[in-house]
Formats: structure tokens, C-alpha cells, sequence
């Protein structure tokens, strides 16, 4: 039987039913909706909550690690090279923080086709001298631009410029959290001390606001050449090599290839912050749960309406039977109703979840944790509405598929009889 | 004009709900090109059950069905269906118009089926058939919007639209009035002077049996006469 019959025949008993159609439909289009709109929202908290941690953590990590030596003297000598030395109480190696050789190893690494880009860091404790009060915390000393660049730096500064700390020199730019403990503002002199023990004043230009605020309450930035002076140490002084990927799929990879060509400690993200990934995971699954869950419960709205519909039209069914449609025709026909209902609503659903993404993406939503996030984050992912059809374009066909099977099976001698 | 066109051999059904009941036993009957036959008998002596076999709907029996020469008995649902849409039309006594489509496409829908002509040329057939019957005027109408003589006109226009080899009819005339009636069986004679159409009536009306060319008599599942 060609499609075009079918198709008519389905749209005749579709329009007769107008408004169960309509209920079916729209049972569809809600769920789609939802689905989209959940996924879409999920997807974009996902995206934010780990933009938190990777905007800020580099792919990989290079630096000297404070551990044992790997290789103890044992192990060199002739009579025990070949056993299995156990050696008790070792104590880390005494082994500068700084890299060496840091300006060689970061012009190499810059050359290499799968490197995005590099930014350098120094890291220090030291104490904020407050009054009576010193508080632990730490110094970064970095390259404004570069960690622009990179890590979207000027994207937490809530005050001030991130470039001042350039252009001014002894400058440093505070964590939120503790300039509020020491009551600073910008253009304010404060006094920090490193582990050397010379204090040092430096003037407020930016307060910075991570979001995590353990890290605002710690963190404070300088420049490179600050940190250098403020720690008494030369200018190629450098104690990590912070590396952006262009696949960030590739981390673990470069970084044991890293680790063997520049003999230095490689931290690739993925070891850094598994479970992020867990996390988003997670989100994801029931997301996922909640929305094929609506969409089955519109299948089974799908399946009552067409059952209804079927039971209603014995009588169609049994003459279009007794004048020459095999149970095959007839199953098709209330297939293509199934499947109409399914593609209609589903279409409709598809346009109104993005619909719905739009406008949560417009909702305010401002949290002092999040400096950037000004509305609610949607994750636009074109996949989602790929999902969706296919899940609606699914339910529906199994929705339509056992009444179709029970339309199919009517016996028109039994209806034609009865009458 | 001596062509058989539906051959009976031995036909035998039994119903086993609610207990075993034998209701057609060994009919063997054919039916030449061009015949006007009725089937009379009291209600329940099998005219109906016989008829539903006939028309290839009811495949639960034993014996053979020949329609134009080739035995039903191996065929399967779409093979049935497919000889059913080609060489049967159906009256029954209910008119069985679907409400949704318009007289004229009632009337095409087994003609669509088929598919042997395109569907312009299926659209004109259906208001010629329409027109044979006199209801073209109601062409576009929805079956509800007609009365039943008109109805159950329409169901005639639609067992023709194929040009069947046969037209079976289950009491087409059970829910008529005489006027109706009438004009149900002078349609049925034209068919069969003009047009030389087969056609088997199952009917319990004695007065409209007598007026066929050929009455075939059934008691107890066996034909009589």
C-alpha cells in the first residue's frame, strides 16, 4: 500500500479525534520540553561548575616535587644493584623548589604543536602582616597577561584591573576573603612576609574572587618579578609551568612525555581532579533518568489514546479489512498515527525546549561565589534535541506499536456479524 | 456465459464455543458469470457463515474455496486481502462508511488500495460508479449527512469501484424500507443486464429472493435446494 493512502487514511482518523490527538501531542511536547530544558540546564551547571576548576587548573603542571630521592645510593652500588633494597626512615631529597633551566624548558614547550599556550608561576606561603595579626596565605607571582590569556584572570578580579599589577610595580592583587579579614581596599598598603623573613609593603591594585572560597581567603597575586624580589631570588626563578592543551583529552599523555624529556614532576588535570568528572557524571545520569522517564510517560498517553481510538473504529477497521486491507495496512495506518502524534508533539517540543533554554538563560542569578555568572548557565548542545527526537521518534513507535498489533489482528467477520 | 467463477468443494465449518456445533456440512455449490443468486434460509441454518467463507474473511473451515479457478485454501491474510480488494465487493447490511472521508472517497478507498489506477483517474471511476447509482449530487457529502437508501447505495458504489469479479451481499436489504428496497434490487438487476456482474445475496427476505435469477436454499449447514 503506498505511503500516501496510509498517510491520508491516519490524517482522516487524526482529525476525528482532534482533540485526543491534541492531548497525546502535547503530552509529547511537554515532555521534549522538559527534557531538553533539563538537559540544557544541567549541561550549562556542568559546564560552569567545571569551568570553576579547569578555567583555573592548568592541563598540566610542571614542578619540582619535595620527596625522596627515587634512585637512594643503594641502588648504585655494584654488590646491591640487582636486589630489592629496602631502606627505612628516607627523608626527602633537599631539593630547590625553583626549576631549573626553567627559561630552556619553557621555549620548548612552546614550540610543541599541542600546546595552546604556557604561563609561568611562582608559589610561596606567606603570612599577611595585619596589625597585631600575621595570616598564613599564599603569593602568586604571575604573568598578567598570559594568565589572562589562559586561565581568564581578569574574569574574578571584582576590583580594580588585573594589568595594574603590570604597570605598578610592587603591586599585589588580594583574594576577597582575606582582604575583608584585613580590611584593605584598593590603593591601600599592606605589608606580607615571606619565609625569609623581610617584609615587605605592597599596594593594593585588584581583589580577586575565585568563587572557592578557601582559595579567597588564602590567594593573593603578584607579579613575577615581585615574587622574585620579594623571595631574594634571581629572575629566572620560576616554581611551576603552567601548560593549556589544545585537547585537554591529551593531558596524561604529554605530561608523562614531559615528566621524561625535561626530568621534572608532570601533573596532568585529569589526575588533579577526577572527581569532577564523577560529579558531572552524575548530574548527567539523572537528568538523563528524569527525562526519558517523562517521555515513557507520554508513550503510555500515546498507547490509551490509540487503543481508544482503535476500539472506537472496529467498525472502520473491520470494512477497510473486508474490502481489501491486509492487517499489515491497518497496523500501518494506526503506526503513522503513532508516529505522527510522536513526530508532531516531538517537533513542537524540540522548538519550545529551546524556547524554554532561551529564556532560563536570561533569568538573573547572581551569587557572590560566581562573579561571572550573571543568569542561569544553559548549555546550548545540539546533541540534546538529537537525544530528544530520537527518544520521542522511540517511544512513540513503541507506544503505537501493540495497538497497532492489536488493530492488525480485529477480525472483521466477528465486528460485521455482530452488528 | 457458462464460466464458473466461484466454486465451493465440500465446504464443512464447526464452531466450538461454547460446544462443538457443526454448521456447515459439506456444501458444495459454483457460481457461473453473470448469475443473480440468493441464498435464503432461516436464521442460523449457516447462510451467513457460508458467505463470510465465500468471501475468503473467514479461513477457518475445511474443504475448498475456488474463486476464478484458484483455490483460496493456501493463500495467506495479504494474498486474501489482496483478492478480496481485486475481485469481491462487499454490501453488507450495515452500510460500513467510514464517517471521516466524504461519500467519493469512501467510494475510492478499495480503488486506492488496489492501486490500479492513479488517483485522479480513481477519483472520476468513483463519480461515474456514484453516477450509475444516481448519488452523484451527494458526492461530497459525509456519510452521515445521508439517509440510509442513500448509504447503503454508497456501500454498492464502493463494492463496484474495482470492477470485481463478484458481488457478495449480506442482507443488503435488512435495514431498508420497501421503497429502498426496490431501489437496492433494480440496481442489483441492472449490474447484472447491463453490466453483467455476478452476484450472490444472502438474504432472509423471501419476496426479494424470488425476483433472482437462481435461489439456493440452506437448513441445518446443507443446501436444500
Amino acid at each position: 500500500m503506498n505511503f500516501k493512502l496510509t498517510w491520508n487514511i491516519a490524517v482522516a482518523l487524526l482529525l476525528a479525534h482532534l482533540r485526543q490527538t491534541i492531548v497525546a501531542a502535547t503530552g509529547v511536547t511537554f515532555s521534549i520540553t522538559m527534557f531538553i530544558a533539563l538537559l540544557s540546564f544541567m549541561g550549562g551547571l556542568n559546564k560552569l561548575l567545571d569551568g570553576l576548576v579547569i578555567n583555573r587548573t592548568p592541563h598540566i603542571r610542571l614542578y619540582n616535587e619535595i620527596a625522596a630521592a627515587r634512585h637512594q645510593p643503594v641502588d648504585l652500588t655494584n654488590a646491591y644493584r640487582h636486589s630489592y633494597n629496602f631502606v627505612s626512615s628516607v627523608k626527602p631529597q633537599n631539593k630547590r623548589l625553583g626549576i631549573y633551566n626553567s627559561k630552556a624548558i619553557m621555549e620548548a614547550i612552546a614550540l610543541d604543536p599541542r600546546v595552546q599556550g604556557l604561563s609561568p608561576l611562582i608559589t610561596a606561603q606567606i603570612f599577611y602582616n595585619t596589625g597585631q595579626v600575621n595570616i598564613t596565605g599564599l603569593i602568586n607571582g604571575i604573568d598578567p597577561n598570559m594568565e589572562n590569556e589562559l586561565f581568564l584572570f581578569g574574569d574574578y578580579i571584582i576590583a580594580g584591573k588585573f594589568i595594574d599589577l603590570k604597570n605598578t610595580p610592587n603591586s599585589i592583587i588580594l583574594g576577597k576573603g582575606i582582604a575583608k579579614k584585613m580590611i584593605v581596599h584598593l590603593g591601600d598598603i599592606i605589608h606580607v612576609t615571606p619565609a625569609n623573613g623581610n617584609q615587605v609593603p605592597l599596594k593594593v591594585v585588584g581583589i580577586y574572587q575565585s568563587g572557592l572560597e578557601e582559595i579567597d581567603n588564602k590567594q593573593s597575586y603578584t607579579s613575577i618579578a615581585t615574587t622574585q624580589k620579594l623571595l631574594d631570588e634571581s629572575n629566572n626563578y620560576i616554581t611551576d609551568i603552567q601548560v593549556k592543551l589544545k585537547n585537554i583529552t591529551e593531558a596524561p599523555k604529554i605530561a608523562a612525555y614531559y615528566r621524561q624529556v625535561f626530568n621534572i614532576d608532570a601533573m596532568d588535570i585529569q589526575t588533579a581532579n577526577s572527581q569532577f568528572d564523577t560529579g558531572s557524571f552524575i548530574r548527567s545520569l539523572i537528568s538523563y533518568t528524569v527525562g526519558v522517564t517523562l517521555l515513557i510517560v507520554a508513550g503510555f498517553g500515546i498507547y490509551n489514546i490509540l487503543n481508544m481510538m482503535i476500539y472506537e473504529k472496529l467498525d472502520s477497521i473491520a470494512i477497510l479489512k473486508a474490502t481489501g486491507f491486509s492487517g499489515k495496512d491497518v497496523s500501518r495506518i494506526f503506526s503513522t498515527i503513532a508516529l505522527g502524534i510522536g513526530i508532531f508533539g516531538g517537533l513542537a517540543g524540540l522548538i519550545l525546549g529551546f524556547i524554554l533554554s532561551v529564556i532560563i538563560n536570561h533569568i538573573p542569578f547572581n551569587t557572590t561565589a560566581l562573579p561571572t555568572i550573571k543568569t542561569y548557565p544553559i548549555d546550548f548542545n545540539i546533541g540534546f534535541y538529537f537525544i530528544a527526537g530520537l527518544f520521542s521518534f522511540l517511544t512513540t513507535y513503541f507506544a503505537g506499536y501493540f495497538p497497532s498489533k492489536k488493530a492488525s489482528k480485529v477480525d472483521p467477520v466477528i465486528i460485521i456479524r455482530g452488528k | 456465459m457458462d464460466s464458473i467463477i466461484l466454486e465451493a468443494l465440500n465446504i464443512s465449518k464447526t464452531f466450538y464455543e461454547p460446544k462443538a456445533v457443526k454448521v456447515l456440512r459439506d456444501v458444495n455449490f459454483s457460481l457461473n458469470k453473470g448469475e443473480f443468486a440468493s441464498i435464503m434460509g432461516k436464521s442460523g441454518c449457516g447462510k451467513s457463515t457460508l458467505l463470510y467463507i465465500l468471501s475468503t474473511m473467514d479461513t477457518d473451515y475445511e474443504g475448498d474455496l475456488r474463486i476464478d479457478h484458484i483455490s483460496m485454501k493456501q493463500k495467506n491474510e495479504p494474498e486474501l486481502a489482496y483478492v478480496r480488494n481485486e475481485k469481491i465487493g462487499f454490501v453488507f447490511q450495515f452500510h460500513y462508511l467510514l464517517n471521516e472521508f466524504s461519500v467519493l472517497q469512501n467510494v475510492m478507498l478499495p480503488g486506492l488500495r488496489l492501486g490500479k489506477y492513479s488517483a485522479e483517474e480513481t477519483e472520476h471511476r468513483a463519480f461515474e460508479k456514484l453516477k450509475v447509482l444516481g448519488i452523484e449530487t451527494e458526492a461530497k457529502k459525509k456519510p452521515n449527512q445521508l439517509s440510509g437508501g442513500q448509504k447503503q447505495r454508497v456501500a454498492i458504489a464502493r463494492a463496484l469501484i474495482n470492477d470485481p469479479l463478484i458481488i457478495m451481499a449480506d442482507e443488503p436489504t435488512g435495514n431498508l424500507d420497501k421503497k429502498n428496497t426496490e431501489i437496492v434490487f433494480n440496481i442489483f438487476n441492472e449490474l447484472i443486464t447491463n453490466y453483467q456482474q455476478t452476484i450472490l445475496v444472502v438474504t432472509h427476505d423471501s419476496e426479494f429472493a424470488r425476483k433472482t435469477q437462481r435461489i439456493i436454499e440452506m437448513e441445518d449447514g446443507t443446501i436444500i435446494n
